[in-house]
């Protein structure tokens, strides 16, 4: 769907136009990937051959619980940004380009659902490179020079990233002779043991973890968010490192089989400190940031540690805390870009000292910021605490007291980049006492507002997010056994 | 109504308030008509809720299911009830002082105030009815984020470095410990439900208790134990009124009140005898119980000696909840109450003192008696009632305190106590007495000071004769009490 949308937005060449068309298939691809999940569900894993050729030889969607939960988190953020962009987007963009914002939008969408949904590993790399290859476009369409040279950045990192992933793909391919990943499932265990294997295992997961930005591959992402326009940020924040981790879940649980990635390649033992490592440089670089939006950049690599520490504790509720803190950091991440994407469009700019006094002029805006920031922190009754709670819960089910310990650690760091923001807005007074700052319109404040209910609701009713994240992590340790 | 209802609508009604308060921003007389109202209807719902728990019921309600297993649930015993009926009591009298305090002083953001405070109300009262640790929990968390505005109120450099340190050191301890032991207890008994005699009897290797103990109660930051106890002095930097009701009454005792749940519920007082595993933390009770009086008696500002004596009192109330018998347990139980009243009395002065004549040092006040003689007498009252001498309520909770360290055998924590009620004349009578018979040197214009703004006064007078009336009727706080043990 969003495919079809793309080439009609830049044919409509209007810019208010491509924006209802964008949102609107924006929002059918939500409800059909809530469709998906329910009947998943119900009905178990649901595979549909594309062009009608039968799996092994032509390319085949499989959706599962895990990948259905994926594509909601990805359909349902770009549903929700969406409506915020318009208002958001033309205050940011050169007017005539923005046509084309969502054009590059549309087919990074379509790129992020492709890559969730393919049942086939070349197929994941040709998606790949649509979601790449737009987000490049979406980065320099900003009006800040710099965001240029941050999206070229980005492109050089995140080609060899997908060199790597294509690397990876064909040592595949020359040993098992196939590109499904079921077929590659049931061969990889047969030539396991071959060096060529475990080449193509290493160069893929490398090339992935570039692009989740996994520590320390992460450089191309702070400056990404930072230069990219509000709702652009708030979309890869929520969607495109999200789908990176979600494919390292798929080659090593699904592909190679947990008992080669963990038993044989012993990855955990790599992942794991390059994680906790990661957390905490990511977490103690963000609080010496001085621009809000560079510092939620850092936050982001930070907080995909914490997933990482999740899949790599490879237990079932290890696994269900990481696919978990993939929604709700999703959720949160979102909802704090929105929310800077408003204080953007008043007083043009995110840097900390500008900031000074808005919570008195924004109190709406900066209201979401802080529960958005709370939900980072993992205060309760937001989603934060409940990726907490499981991820704590998993480290003890090892015995691992000192990982529970630095998990809990670095949270107050996060507190304490938070609450930088938090003191400026509200407790400094105005650089410039003249200006006058009025609260951001309610286009803006509407869709900020969804998220952050979100964060709240998916706080205290857990049952859907928490149901769907167990039942996923034990499909994918199941195909272990 | 029923008592289920009362119990939730006594966690709502503040909330409720709050939005009135919010709603009545730009008219100052209806907005503290709001705040009064909602403070009495609060008295009054947590009141109708005594008899029900005299005759032995404990009122549940459960509200929401958050993980499987776990949810959030309100239920009020005996314990809960008693703490709910001094925050909300003692509500009333502070909105009162705080209106004559806030106008007297011209203060700024006195919605905000009003507002944050009816929200810290609302979290006190979660606190105290919660029927598992992870419901306290999250009223815990939200009464800290609720009273951080309050502390950083005045905006300038000091207030928000006070507000940092609260909030950091509040939050860290919570989250680095407080939610460590919970996700353990979780893990190991599955469930966080308060129940009578605790939940983890043979549930965890007796050896690691005290570890999980030592993460309770200093994880429990709010109870300031040393060495977290820093925030406490920081938070100072608020309003009197917010350091009179919430860090003399609402948030210290939440934090106590907590230990004290813990103890009784969660360990369970006789698993915690049988394996001796509540010695460390007693002891380091008793060093903070110590070297806090010692800390006091060298602050010269008013409010500082006011927190550091805080810090001590609520050591008190965890060394009660460490001897682990009944007849400390009513001991702290009590001290929570008449605590309470004693210090609101002394913040309340304090406050007083500062709305009429602006000084906040001890050394500047000499004198100052004879000019404010009814504030002075609510003073040293209070300061009695805190040392535990009759005829004042102070002495039931030390009595009780005294004889449960007897009762455990721990004669070493009975002349802690007594050494330590030496060092509260040592650094509460001076003050008093000084401004009685002190000479007023460098003061030009004593003539000009007069009492406090009147609802000052009526708010200090009260809480003074409230200290008394708990020494003649403390009869309902120690049937509250045993009602806990009831049955045992």
């Amino acid at each position: 769907m969003p495919l079809l949308a793309g080439p009609v937005c830049l044919l409509l060449h209007h810019p208010r136009l491509s924006w209802g068309l964008a949102t609107t298939a924006s929002w059918i691809a939500f409800f059909i990937a809530l469709t998906l999940l329910d009947q998943v569900l119900s009905n178990g894993t649901i595979t549909y051959a594309l062009g009608g050729w039968a799996a092994p030889w032509g390319i085949e969607y499989r959706i599962d619980e895990i990948n259905a939960f994926v594509l909601l988190i990805v359909s349902g953020i770009s549903a929700i940004t969406l409506p915020f962009a318009r208002t958001s987007i033309e205050y940011e963009i050169n007017p005539r380009r923005i046509y084309i914002l969502y054009t590059a939008w549309m087919l990074c969408l379509t790129g992020l659902l492709g890559i969730t949904i393919t049942g086939d590993v070349f197929n994941v790399f040709v998606f790949l490179e649509i979601a790449s290859l737009s987000s490049y476009t979406l980065i320099s369409l900003s009006r800040d020079p710099r965001s240029l040279t941050a999206a070229f950045r980005y492109l050089v990192m995140g080609t060899i990233g997908a060199t790597f992933i294509l690397i990876g793909i064909a040592l595949l391919y020359i040993m098992t002779g196939t590109l499904n990943m079921m077929d590659l499932s049931q061969r990889i265990p047969a030539v396991a043991d071959t060096r060529t294997v475990k080449m193509a295992f290493t160069f893929l997961i490398v090339g992935i973890g570039l692009k989740a930005a996994l520590f320390p591959m992460h450089f191309w992402l702070p400056n990404a968010y930072a230069f990219a326009p509000s709702a652009v940020s708030a979309l890869f924040a929520g969607t495109a490192t999200k789908v990176a981790v979600y494919l390292l879940l798929r080659f090593f649980f699904t592909v190679f089989g947990p008992e080669f990635s963990f038993d044989v390649m012993q990855s955990d033992r790599v992942l794991l400190p390059l994680a906790l490592v990661g957390v905490f440089a990511a977490s103690t670089a963000a609080i010496v940031q001085s621009d809000v939006k560079r510092m939620l950049g850092y936050s982001s690599v930070a907080q995909i540690g914490y997933m990482v520490i999740g899949i790599s504790l490879v237990s079932v509720l290890g696994v269900t805390a990481g696919i978990l803190h993939l929604f709700n950091h999703a959720l949160m991440k979102a909802a704090l870009f929105v929310s800077l994407g408003c204080v953007v469009y008043r007083i043009g700019s995110t840097r900390l000292t500008d900031m000074a006094g808005v919570g008195r002029a924004m109190p709406w805006t900066m209201g979401a910021f802080v529960v958005g920031g709370l939900s980072l922190v993992g205060v309760p009754l937001t989603v934060g605490f409940i990726s907490k709670w499981y991820l704590i819960l998993a480290a003890l089910e090892q015995q691992w007291w000192w990982l529970a310990v630095l998990v809990l650690v670095s949270s107050l760091l996060a507190l304490i980049y938070i609450w930088r923001v938090v003191e400026f807005a509200y407790f400094k007074a105005p650089a410039d006492p003249a200006r006058e700052i009025t609260e951001a319109p309610a286009t803006l404040l509407i869709p900020t507002w969804l998220l952050i209910l979100a964060n709240v609701y998916f706080g205290i009713d857990t049952s859907l997010t928490v149901g769907v994240a167990e039942r996923a992590a034990k499909l994918l340790m199941g195909t272990a056994s | 109504m029923n008592p289920a209802m009362a119990a939730l609508l006594a966690v709502f009604l503040p909330l409720l308030g709050a939005v009135g308060i919010v709603l009545l921003d730009k008219h100052p007389n209806l907005r503290e008509t709001v705040t009064l109202v909602t403070a009495a209807a609060l008295f009054l719902v947590v009141y109708s809720l005594v008899p029900a728990v005299y005759s032995g019921h404990e009122p549940a309600a459960h509200l929401i299911e958050l993980v499987p297993g776990l949810s959030l649930a309100l239920r009020v015993e005996p314990l809960g009830l008693l703490f709910a009926l001094i925050a909300s009591g003692l509500w009333i009298v502070t909105s009162v002082y705080s209106i004559g305090y806030m106008r007297g002083n011209d203060e700024s953001h006195q919605t905000r105030f009003y507002v944050c405070f009816a929200v810290a109300l609302s979290a006190t009262v979660g606190v105290a009815f919660a029927a598992n640790m992870l419901t306290l929990f999250i009223f815990y968390e939200l009464l800290t984020l609720s009273t951080y505005p309050l502390v950083a109120h005045k905006g300038t450099e000091e207030a928000r470095r006070g507000g940092r340190v609260y909030l950091g050191l509040l939050l860290s301890t919570s989250i680095g410990f407080l939610l460590l032991a919970m996700v353990w207890t979780w893990y190991s008994a599955g469930t966080l439900d308060f129940v009578k005699g605790g939940i983890l009897r043979d549930k965890l290797d007796p050896g690691l208790l005290p570890l999980l103990l030592a993460l309770y109660l200093f994880g429990i930051g709010k109870a300031a134990l040393m060495p977290f106890h820093r925030w406490l002095p920081a938070a100072m930097v608020a309003p009197t009124p917010v350091s009179a009701l919430l860090h003399a009454v609402a948030v210290v005792k939440a934090g106590v009140f907590s230990v004290v749940k813990v103890t009784i519920y969660i360990f369970g007082t006789d698993l915690l005898r049988d394996t001796d595993a509540t010695t460390f933390m007693m002891w380091i009770a008793a060093i903070t119980l110590l070297a806090a009086s010692l800390v006091a008696m060298t602050k010269d500002n008013l409010k500082a000696r006011l927190a550091y004596s805080t810090v001590s009192q609520l050591a008190y109330v965890t060394l009660g909840a460490m001897l682990v018998n009944t007849t400390a347990l009513i001991g702290a139980g009590m001290h929570i109450a008449t605590h309470a009243f004693g210090k609101i009395t002394l913040f309340f002065c304090a406050g007083a003192i500062y709305v009429a004549t602006h000084k906040t040092e001890i050394s500047d006040m000499n004198g100052l008696g004879r000019a404010m003689p009814i504030t002075y007498g609510a003073m040293l009252i209070g300061a009695l009632s805190i040392i535990g001498l009759p005829p004042l309520g102070g002495i039931w909770s030390k009595w009780y305190l005294a004889i449960g360290t007897l009762e455990a055998g721990q004669g070493i924590m009975l002349a802690v106590l007594l050494i330590s009620s030496l060092l509260n004349v040592a650094y509460l009578l001076p003050i008093p007495i000084y401004g009685f018979f002190g000479k007023s040197s460098k003061q030009p214009n004593a003539a000009a000071i007069n009492e406090a703004p009147l609802p000052i006064v009526i708010a200090l007078v009260f809480t003074a004769l409230g200290c008394m009336v708990l020494f003649f009727y403390p009869e309902p706080l120690y049937g509250l009490m045993a009602l806990l043990f009831e049955g045992q």
